[in-house]
């Protein structure tokens, strides 16, 4: 019999309405392999009684049959997310110990569906970085192996997430996206991810980075995995004024693999310098798919594709710098405070211990761009930008119903390989960013491996709400790619 | 732009993060580095182009003026790093 840890979500979910086995097997299943994988360094708080909790809840109602959506299924929740009276601390040291009073919208609709929490997964600090290398829980290996058994990073920010969907400890996980930070990671572990158009997912409870950008989505082993989460994590709420109040489709009877009539986009700005010639193939390959799935294919120009990552660059640490002033030292989090010192002393070493470098590097990118002098130049410039790279998109969209493209220019790297270049790691979300400067829901899906044996992403953009058309684009894919390859337990 | 390590003391201080000399040195660097390269956006010709701020057109809603929430001090006050008669403790502030 297969492993109950390696059977899909929406396999575990019916395999629970048969009564092959119980919710509290499936947990108990689960709190094993977390436990048994701790190397990896995916959760930053584990949850077991929350979890087996859970599974009581689930197995009395599927006794009933009173089973919810997502009775008995355990989860990981990625540390961003707000948990009542578990450690939510974003990664960072400056909120180490912060037990929120109360739930984030997300989880606690996932929750509310009958999910349970195994415990909070790592993550780069304040969700900045693209490798989970900033966190200041440590780096999170990536459960698949590089040439030499070297040591790999797992993507980031989602990095928990992803590293443990990928190694079978998680059903499926939470992760959020600003510039990449879902598809990505999801990318680098041979995963599924989507973000759905801003304002899908309530960004309530969700520590803020780029209130403009942030939004939060599904990681799971496939796609249809990620349909059936991503319906139960939308949905109006009032308590976030950009939250869109409208109904929430039924994804997962979207996911036929039937592409006729369909356009499928091609851009041809997406063919960046030095980028590697097996990524160029698998796209390649990725077009073929969709065209046997019934698709036209066709090339698309997105020209101002080059100036999003210095537009990105610009309006995330702009927003990032005025949203993580609240964390002061007054009301939660750290406290530093220097002997005989003022106020201000104490908010200036207090923030100078709890931040971590990159989030301080950000902090003060994003003061300086909107300091007086400059915020026409920089901050007032990238919004402009901003714009006409929207519009790229909804002119690419007359002639196209999705967007096919990379989803990163790299497989997984090493961990250490671009700590100490910046721009040379903000560079792995180059694919990822034009997307969320425009809003639009986007997945990954993995298409196949690399020369050394590493999963690769592939990328579908869809037009605004339209994540129906993008899941199933990513559906048809999974189905012609096959992609079963998964990283051999070494941990 | 080049900032110098004078100019992310100042920054340092709008943001009330407390950075070292020897620290804001390789800070001016790194920041120069990354302005340096978002400069590129002076080539796009943005004339006549309206700033976006919101992605996805959506109206701010109104709500009754009720009061919604409240009678939570303990909770408000749980993760304070002090808390002192009820209220938030902070280092003097007035001489």
């Amino acid at each position: 019999m297969t492993a109950l840890t390696d059977l899909t979500l929406a396999a575990m979910r019916d395999g629970l309405r048969k009564k092959d086995f119980s919710a509290k097997e499936l947990a108990e299943a689960h709190v094993k392999a977390v436990e048994a994988a701790r190397v990896l360094n995916a959760f930053t708080v584990e949850t077991p009684e929350l979890a087996l909790k859970a599974a009581e809840a689930a197995d009395a109602a599927l006794a009933k049959g009173e089973a919810k959506p997502l009775s008995g299924i355990p989860l990981g929740i990625k540390d961003l997310f707000a948990t009542e009276g578990v450690q939510s601390a974003a990664a960072s040291n400056i909120l180490k110990g912060f037990k929120p009073p109360y739930e984030s919208t997300v989880s606690g609709k996932l929750f509310a569906d009958g999910a349970g929490m195994l415990g909070k997964l790592n993550m780069d600090e304040f969700a900045m970085g693209s490798s989970n290398e900033t966190s200041a829980f440590g780096t999170v290996i990536n459960p698949w192996r590089g040439k030499g058994n070297e040591s790999l990073v797992p993507g980031g920010s989602s990095g928990g997430s992803s590293a443990a969907v990928a190694a079978r400890l998680v059903a499926g996980a939470t992760g959020t996206d600003t510039g990449g930070s879902i598809r990505q990671p999801a990318a680098f572990t041979g995963i599924s991810g989507i973000k759905p158009t801003y304002g899908r997912c309530s960004r309530w409870g969700i520590v803020a980075f780029a209130s403009s950008l942030d939004q939060a989505g599904p990681m799971a082993r496939d796609v249809r995995d990620c349909a059936i989460l991503l319906k139960s994590m939308c949905g109006f709420d009032p308590k976030d004024s950009t939250s869109l109040d409208l109904p929430v489709p039924d994804f997962e009877a979207a996911l036929t693999g039937d592409m006729k009539g369909k356009r499928v986009g091609i851009p041809k700005e997406y063919t960046v310098d030095g980028i590697p010639a097996e990524i160029e193939a698998l796209w390649k390959k990725g077009a073929d798919m969709l065209r046997d799935a019934g698709a036209e294919i066709v090339d698309i120009s997105l020209p101002h594709t080059k100036y999003a990552l210095p537009t990105y660059y610009i309006i995330a640490p702009a927003e990032a710098s005025s949203n993580l002033a609240r964390y002061d030292g007054v009301r939660y989090g750290l406290r530093e405070t220097p002997e005989g010192g003022s106020l201000i002393d104490m908010y200036e070493a207090t923030r100078s211990a709890g931040f971590g470098a990159e989030v301080q590097r950000r902090i003060l990118i994003g003061t300086y761009v909107l300091s007086a002098g400059y915020y026409d130049a920089y901050y007032l410039k990238a919004q402009k930008v901003r714009a006409l790279i929207q519009r790229d998109f909804m002119q690419a969209f007359e002639r196209c119903d999705v967007i096919l493209a990379p989803t990163a220019p790299s497989a997984a790297f090493g961990i250490g390989a671009n700590v100490d270049d910046p721009i040379a790691m903000y560079l792995n979300d180059v694919f990822c960013v034009p997307a969320s400067l425009a809003g639009l829901p986007a997945m990954s899906v993995p298409g196949g491996l690399s020369n050394d044996g590493l999963p690769l992403g592939l990328q579908i953009i869809g037009k605004p709400l339209d994540e129906e058309g993008v899941l199933n684009a990513g559906y048809a894919i999974e189905q012609a790619a096959g992609f079963s390859a998964r990283p051999e337990a070494w941990w | 732009m080049s900032v110098d390590a004078a100019t992310v003391k100042r920054v340092a201080h709008l943001a009330r993060i407390k950075i070292d000399d020897d620290r804001s040195a390789v800070m001016a660097e790194e920041l120069s580095k990354i302005l340096g390269w978002v400069e590129m956006l002076g080539e796009v010709n943005t004339d006549g182009v309206e700033p976006l701020a919101a992605v996805i057109p959506n109206t701010l809603r109104w709500r009754e003026d009720v009061v919604t929430d409240g009678g939570i001090q303990d909770k408000v006050l749980s993760n304070a790093p002090k808390a002192e008669y009820g209220f938030f403790a902070v280092p003097k502030v007035i001489e």
